[in-house]
């Protein structure tokens, strides 16, 4: 009987973890402009509304060039630490992933606010480009994480065949590495666009009067008025992260198929 | 053909080889042979490139290798894993190592198809790489690093994924394959019985160094010392003394034989950890008398009592307790053959058997 | 045995590495390092007005703040209060799907814990304002059923964020704590009832030691981020139950003073770095087994 109880209860609790997000199309799709119950009727003016805003537009823009970017470095950067740590011993690489790892769990607010000092008194002007550096920092162990993954299911021998047969150390990487771990990379690039697509904190101080989607959202849910919008345009957002972390679910375990590794989730 | 020079090899905390210094002949078919841990792998690594030496030096063709990178020495590997890579079909990996070949596409294509055809795997080139099965992967190994024409083609411990029937037939098929491309073969196992049954020469390695290098004839009959005779095959030892040195000869008594001449040709070293000097023989130099039965040639009887037997099916092991060796040595153990319509003797009772003195070793 | 320098693979393996750390090093360590050194070597005495010079001034004046240390206490408070909660609620799910669910199923489940937090994180933590406020989800609700005269007050409280926070972090619990019990060896187990214990028993006594560390790795990775979050407490408390980063950023920015704003991160941050390093000692025993 046990197990059942232990079903239930999951099922519970994923009902709670979505309960949120479960909301989200029920007001978006409510013709009112106050975002309670009881639900009105149907309409699509939020998304008409959202479609129109040029600021908001801005904001997309912004956004998508900082994720893109943030999901290039971290996930390049990534590259160099997960291969380092599967594939070589070398001095002081606990200490030294540990510290790659570390934004991991520091607090954004502290990441933020210290280098917003440094580039602040080394006078930088804030933009975009000093969110990319900050995000790029938080992206970078989640790219790790999936990467590593990647790259420690590879068997050492493929590379050093490789070799074997005549190629050089470039080459083995080229035509054997990089091809196997190609949907971890994927993965990592996808995962680390829906983080920095999604953070807040480091664009909210980082990004001087640029507005980011995160930052453009936490302006907007002072007015009563924009929520409806937001809500469709929360709605938007959500369905975006979904595909795109099925897109990066698929290709990962695409990458342990192939490299004949049993599966293990995300994390 | 390949040299080791006083070969080390330190890791940061182990000594891998200590010492090693042998050569590996033009066109033979040679073996690393060793309990695991004892440095194999990385004394045939040395050879491909993939572990640098602390100090020593090993030579191909009279070359040393200390400047030449794994990509562009004359040696192919085979790898345990085999490590076919899984997003190449098979003609693919086949053809891995043409890439930098100057011969046109329809050449190289015909050497890959020739390559399969030459391990059984003809027809196989679209498959795709991952769904292939072990003995399939192996084969596809050996043709990705053969299509090479390699000066010695490298196997670490090639058969040990492979089950019993398959291992035996493939140690058929590259004994067959060494002597159809005539090049250096320089295999890896713990198998002894592998060792014995491919190798020109096998040399026996523990803990860092070759104990013994020598044709499969010789390290069974006479191993060097106890631990090589204890590895390969099932050796007796029985404890010696020994009586007198006569230079050609030395008179020893061994435990439940008695005093026997033993020519200097049949001695050999004891180790530091040996309990003194000792006798060893297979168990095959022994042949079980039946009643009333006259020993052939010039050979000794003893007596002694059946204490077990282990029933092999094709042959029996019998443990006799010779009279006269005392409680505290195993018994020494006989093998065999089973002939039909013939009993089987059973525990407990009185047996004599035959023996000759030129079967037996002595470590001292 | 010969002592030598760095061999090849040494080399390779810190040159590989060499990029990614030197970022950490620039966007991270060093101005870590520089907000140490604000707070230890500047103190301001009026409108960009500092003087220079080693001083503890600041971190004297943090530690004699009561806003501080309320603010600290609050945000330990409900940083505990949120770990306790995800982790015990969390603990049933991860054993479902270590223990329950089929092999070939775990991966969707996964898949599904982990969607919602990686979606819009702001806009969740807003919905929970909607949930939670008079007109929300659960007055409605309790209003139809007749259960209320007047709507419950909700928002704006320690509550209120704990809960926010409680299902913003929820799946970074499920996951350490999976992993642990992933790699119990299910002959253990067996073993116990094999010794003679009972199911409670042989959970007691085997399962929760072996899957300690999941759960200290779960707490550490729940409690710290907590502690600074800044989101919750400016959304859901509406500004009226600040936490410490609220207490952060106005200093920094606001009241522009940034020594004293960089004094009270260190403080905080040196907190949290003593209550982890305490956690984990309590939990040595535990995370050894498997050392
Ligand atoms: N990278 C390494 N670092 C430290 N020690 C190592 C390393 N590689 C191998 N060793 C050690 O060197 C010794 C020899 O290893 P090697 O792989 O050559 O053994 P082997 O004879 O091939 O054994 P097996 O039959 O188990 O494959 C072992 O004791 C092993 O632990
Ligand atoms: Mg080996």
């Amino acid at each position: 009987m046990r197990p059942n109880w232990l079903g239930a209860y999951a099922l519970l609790y994923l009902l709670f973890l979505y309960a949120p997000i479960l909301l989200l199309p029920l007001f978006a799709f409510n013709d009112a402009t106050i975002v309670a119950f009881p639900l009105r009727g149907f309409t699509t003016q939020w998304f008409g509304e959202m479609w129109e805003n040029a600021t908001l537009r801005r904001a997309l823009g912004n956004s998508l060039i900082i994720a893109g970017s943030s999901a290039v470095l971290s996930t390049c950067l990534g590259i160099f630490a997960a291969r380092a740590s599967t594939r070589f011993r070398f001095p002081a690489k606990g200490g030294i992933m540990g510290a790659i790892m570390l934004p991991l769990v520091l607090p954004e607010i502290i990441v933020a606010m210290s280098l917003l000092v440094v580039l602040l008194s080394i006078g930088v002007t804030l933009s975009i480009v000093t969110v990319i550096v900050g995000h790029t920092l938080i992206c970078m162990p989640y790219a790790i994480t999936v990467l590593t993954t990647a790259f420690a299911s590879l068997d050492p021998a493929f590379e050093e065949a490789a070799q074997d047969l005549g190629e050089s150390k470039w080459g083995a990487f080229r035509l054997v590495i990089l091809p196997l771990v190609m949907p971890g990379i994927i993965s990592a690039l996808l995962i680390s666009f829906t983080v920095s697509l999604d953070e807040f904190i480091i664009a909210f101080f980082l990004a001087g009067n640029q507005p980011t989607l995160p930052t453009y959202i936490f302006s907007q849910l002072r007015f009563p008025a924009s929520i409806p919008m937001i809500m469709a345009l929360g709605t938007v957002l959500v369905l975006l992260s979904i595909v795109m972390l099925t897109i990066a679910e698929y290709f990962r375990r695409r990458g342990a198929a192939r490299t004949g590794q049993n599966d293990r989730g995300f994390l | 053909m390949i040299e080791f020079r006083d070969v080390h090899k330190h890791y940061a905390d182990y000594h891998a080889l200590r010492g090693i210094s042998a050569t590996i002949r033009e066109g033979e078919f040679f073996s690393l042979l060793g309990p695991s841990g004892c440095g194999k792998t990385t004394l045939l690594r040395t050879i491909a490139g993939f572990e640098d030496i602390s100090s020593g030096a090993v030579l191909i063709d009279g070359r040393d290798m200390a400047q030449v990178p794994a990509n562009v020495r004359p040696t192919n590997m085979v790898f345990q894993s085999y490590a076919i890579f899984p997003h190449l079909t098979v003609a693919q990996n086949v053809g891995f190592g043409l890439r930098r070949d100057r011969r046109g596409r329809m050449e190289k294509d015909r050497a890959v198809a020739e390559a399969l055809e030459m391990v059984g795997l003809g027809g196989y080139g679209a498959r795709a790489a991952h769904a292939l099965s072990g003995g399939q992967r192996q084969r596809v190994a050996l043709a990705r690093a053969l299509i090479l024409k390699p000066k010695v083609l490298l196997l670490d411990e090639p058969l040990s994924a492979l089950d019993r029937k398959m291992r035996e037939q493939m140690q058929v098929e590259l004994i067959k394959l060494q002597r159809q491309v005539g090049i250096t073969f320089v295999l890896v196992t713990h198998d002894q019985e592998e060792a014995l049954v491919m190798s020109d020469r096998i040399a026996v390695m523990f803990e860092g160094e070759i104990a013994q290098l020598d044709e499969p004839e010789a390290l069974y009959a006479r191993p060097v010392d106890r631990r090589v005779a204890d590895f390969i095959g099932v050796m007796n030892f029985l404890p010696a003394e020994v009586l007198g040195d006569g230079g050609e000869v030395v008179a020893v008594r061994i435990a439940g034989l008695g005093i026997v001449e033993i020519p200097a040709a049949q001695i050999s070293r004891a180790m530091p950890g040996d309990p003194g000097p000792s006798v060893g023989f297979r168990p095959e130099t022994m042949t079980l008398l039946g009643a009333g039965e006259e020993p052939r040639g010039a050979v000794q009887v003893s007596r002694g009592v059946i204490d077990e037997v282990v029933y092999y099916g094709d042959m029996t092991y019998y443990d006799i307790r010779l009279e006269g060796m005392g409680e505290a040595v195993e018994p020494v153990r006989i093998s065999m053959r089973n002939v039909f319509g013939r009993d089987v003797p059973a525990v407990g009772i009185p047996v004599r058997v035959a023996w000759s003195p030129g079967a037996l070793v002595l470590f001292r | 045995m010969a002592a030598r320098g760095l061999d090849r693979e040494a080399r390779q393996g810190l040159a590989l590495v060499a990029p990614p750390f030197a970022y950490v090093l620039l966007v991270m360590a060093a101005p870590l390092l520089v907000m140490l050194a604000t707070s230890l070597f500047l103190f301001k005495t009026g409108y960009r007005e500092y003087v220079e010079g080693f001083t503890l001034a600041n971190y004297l004046q943090v530690w004699a703040d009561p806003i501080f240390r309320a603010l600290m206490l609050r945000s330990l408070w409900v940083a505990g209060l949120v770990t306790l909660a995800t982790v015990v609620l969390a603990f049933p799910v991860a054993y479902f799907l270590s223990f329950v669910v089929s092999p070939q199923r775990k991966a969707l489940w996964l898949f599904l814990i982990t969607i919602p937090f990686w979606t819009s994180y702001l806009i969740r933590v807003f919905l929970w304002s909607v949930i939670l406020a008079p007109n929300g989800v659960v007055n409605s609700i309790l209003d139809f059923f007749g259960l209320i005269e007047r709507p419950l007050r909700m928002l704006n409280s320690v509550e209120a964020i704990v809960v926010t926070l409680s299902h913003a972090y929820a799946p970074f619990a499920i996951l350490p704590i999976f992993v642990a019990l992933e790699r119990i060896d299910r002959a253990l187990l067996e073993a116990g009832r094999d010794l003679g214990e009972n199911r409670v028993m042989t959970f007691l006594r085997v399962t929760l030691p072996l899957a300690m560390p999941g759960v200290v790795a779960a707490a550490l990775i729940v409690f710290i981020p907590t502690i600074g979050d800044y989101v919750t407490p400016t959304l859901i408390g509406g500004g009226r139950v600040p936490m410490i980063a609220n207490m952060i950023q106005s200093q920094m920015l606001d009241q522009d003073n940034r020594p004293l704003g960089s004094a009270i991160a260190v403080t905080a941050m040196l907190v949290v770095a003593v209550l982890a390093a305490v956690f984990m000692a309590l939990n040595r025993r535990f995370l050894k087994v498997r050392a």
